[in-house]
């Protein structure tokens, strides 16, 4: 028996991959062969979704941008036996976009039947939760703390430090909270995990629950992503039944359950204490810090907050060992980060990597330069929050720290890419307008700021009053910055002052024919 | 894909009986409510409320804080179309505007025959296939004029 695999991600559902393996199962009965179609995650080679995969004595061997209506050709072409045809990529992990990575988080993405449990545990899932439950759970705080793993949804906190919180503070319930609300343009790496390999998660929460003696688990998952939420929910099931989840977790004394929540399309959600108002009931309304949800968060009770991509990462530093993990990345960046190459790049998809390349190499090398064929003018990294780095930046390395330093962001690993035809007032009044959709309203910066600033950069398109208007914008910015309540406001300037910096032309088209005369 | 029952109360109330027991409870019943009958019907604010044991200016403030939850039925078919950083950096903000002139449809309208609504999301995690878009809960990657004009004419025709 020949196996194929299509991928059940979204990203390549979008491209017809439904199709393309209905048309594979057709073929095959049609023609009285014996194969079998594997729903994979997908490798994160997006650009070449559908992939269509066939085992072979080789190796796996990879054909991109299939169409249903290629299937009959492909298959005539030898395509069981990996042969040749115009589409046929070689061995996908001898494809450069995948040999350059250190696949740690994403391990057994795109390889494995993510619904299938008996290919989770012959990929080694479950090995990092046996690690655990040999330890104590202080002893489990404490390899987190070691690993150097922080916060994946932007923040960058120690990921060991807030689970030390959560195991500190007394209480008869502690909660484990996942945050899925990956509403950043150009991220999708939480999708794709819940995806391709949802197990991971399941587990990493569950190590959590024991490392910090909580019970229950939540995942917060936005609700534009409707087919992750089948897929992820069906694994949810499927855990419960072979005794993953629930009163004995792997016929162990830990008692753990977890529950898929979705959310109702407001990105503020994704602020950590707005998504636990919404998971009780409430408006999502942004909680003045302190206390920290680590301390009073869910129902007011000790919570961990983490995003999918640092849960679904600690089955494997229990598996190699926090040491392992820390000996990646640079400076205080340790460990790996799944890129997301998206917007207008020939090459999208999920690359993860050590910490330390450079914005050059990401979306030059990796990324392979714009779709378009034009030059590059900018990349918005961190998402709708995040600053616009202009090509002469660079040399920018991957890391938390450099990228603070030059007042821009890693966020979650999003990078979009635009060409040199952006118009970078418009992106900047865009970054205004979007906070001014998604304010929660309970803070006056971001409230009112995000609108009075869409208005003022209007008033500056307009040529009117610009280099006042463009000092009042600068001065509002600083304002939201400082002032607003949670990230949303607080960030929202940073695309607005990057695209003044560094784009100043954009926003003096109008007054520049004036003053030259 | 929501459904679009009319609005039975007893029903609606076996809906909000069933969640009871979950921490929290109020956006899986809107969820479900929505689900069922394909919008979040006004009667439904002042029964949920009453069952959650909140005022109803609470639940009104619940339902109306999320862009998800309508308040009146959509079309027999909703189109979202991406308008975020990704999607706009190949030209998202051109394709929609042209399309939904040409259509005579507007952001967040229904047709006037009902079949199709249209309305914007911000961001639908395909963006390394911008534009991107979500038909009847279906993702399509790479929009362009044509594929949209072929949704437009599947909508109208079922």
């Amino acid at each position: 028996m020949t196996k194929i695999f299509v991928s059940l991600d979204m990203a390549a559902k979008a491209m017809g991959a439904d199709k393309v393996a209905a048309a594979f199962a057709k073929e095959a009965a049609a023609r009285g062969l014996d194969v079998q179609i594997v729903r994979n995650g997908s490798r994160g080679l997006l650009w070449l979704e559908p992939l269509v995969e066939v085992e072979t004595p080789e190796g796996r061997i990879g054909y991109g941008n299939v169409a249903a209506k290629d299937v009959p050709a492909l298959i005539d072409a030898g395509l069981l036996q990996g042969g040749a045809h115009a589409s046929r990529i070689g061995l996908v992990e001898e494809h450069p976009y995948w040999k350059r990575q250190n696949r740690i988080t994403f391990k057994r993405c795109g390889i494995t039947d993510p619904l299938c449990l008996a290919d989770y545990e012959a990929h080694d899932g479950g090995k990092g939760l046996a690690r655990a439950f040999s330890m104590s759970p202080a002893e489990c705080v404490a390899e987190v703390t070691k690993s150097g793993l922080r916060g994946r949804g932007g923040a960058g906190f120690p990921t060991g430090i807030k689970w030390k919180t959560v195991a500190d503070t007394p209480a008869t319930q502690r909660y484990v909270v996942v945050n899925a609300d990956e509403g950043d343009s150009g991220t999708f790496a939480d999708r794709m995990i819940m995806e391709g390999d949802p197990f991971a998660l399941i587990e990493g929460m569950t190590i959590c629950g024991y490392a910090v003696g909580a019970s229950k688990g939540y995942i917060y998952l936005r609700s534009e992503y409707p087919q992750t939420a089948q897929v992820f929910g069906k694994a949810i099931e499927r855990a419960r039944a072979a005794g993953w989840l629930g009163p004995k977790v792997r016929g162990s004394e830990f008692a753990f359950d977890v529950e898929l929540r979705i959310g109702a399309g407001a990105y503020v959600c994704g602020e950590e204490t707005s998504l636990l108002e919404s998971l009780e009931g409430k408006r999502g309304i942004v909680r003045a810090k302190p206390p920290f949800p680590a301390i009073a968060g869910l129902f007011d009770k000790p919570t961990v907050v983490n995003n999918v991509l640092s849960i679904a990462t600690i089955p494997m530093i229990f598996e190699l060992g926090a040491q392992h993990y820390a000996d990646c990345g640079v400076g205080r960046s340790r460990g790996t980060m799944p890129l997301q190459i998206a917007g207008n790049v020939k090459h999208g998809g999920l690359c993860e990597v050590d910490f330390g390349l450079t914005l050059g190499e990401i979306v030059n090398d990796i990324g392979g330069g714009t779709l378009t064929g034009r030059p590059v003018r900018a990349v918005q990294c961190g998402g709708p929050l995040g600053a616009y780095v202009p090509v002469k930046d660079f040399d920018l390395v991957f890391d938390y720290e450099a990228f603070a330093k030059r007042d821009a962001l890693i966020g979650h690993g999003g990078l979009v890419v635009f060409d040199d035809t952006a118009d970078m007032l418009q992106m900047a009044r865009f970054g205004m307008e979007f906070c001014a959709i998604e304010s929660c309203g309970k803070c006056t910066p971001c409230r009112i700021g995000s609108t009075r600033g869409v208005e003022t950069i209007d008033k500056i398109k307009a040529g009117e009053n610009v280099e006042a208007n463009i000092a009042l914008v600068e001065d509002l910015c600083n304002t939201m910055k400082l002032g607003s309540l949670c990230a949303l406001g607080g960030f929202a300037p940073y695309p607005v002052l990057s695209a003044l910096r560094h784009f100043p032309e954009d926003f003096r088209k109008k007054s520049m024919p004036a003053a030259a005369e | 894909m929501s459904g679009s029952a009319a609005w039975d109360s007893a029903r609606a109330q076996e809906i909000i009986d069933a969640h009871l027991g979950l921490e929290g409870p109020a956006m899986p019943i809107l969820h479900a409510l929505q689900h069922e009958f394909g919008y979040v019907p006004e009667a439904a604010v002042p029964q949920l409320a009453a069952s959650l044991n909140v005022s109803r200016a609470e639940m009104h403030g619940v339902v109306s804080f999320y862009h998800d939850f309508r308040r009146e039925p959509a079309g027999r078919h909703v189109l979202k179309l991406c308008r975020a950083e990704s999607c706009q950096s190949l030209g998202s903000e051109k394709l929609a505007k042209e399309f939904l002139e040409r259509h005579k449809l507007d952001w967040h309208h229904t047709s006037p025959d009902g079949a199709l609504t249209v309305e914007a999301v911000y961001c639908l995690g395909l963006c390394a296939h911008s534009p991107a878009a979500l038909y009847d809960g279906e993702p399509i990657g790479c929009v362009d004029a044509g594929k949209l004009d072929e949704i437009v004419a599947e909508a109208k025709s079922q």
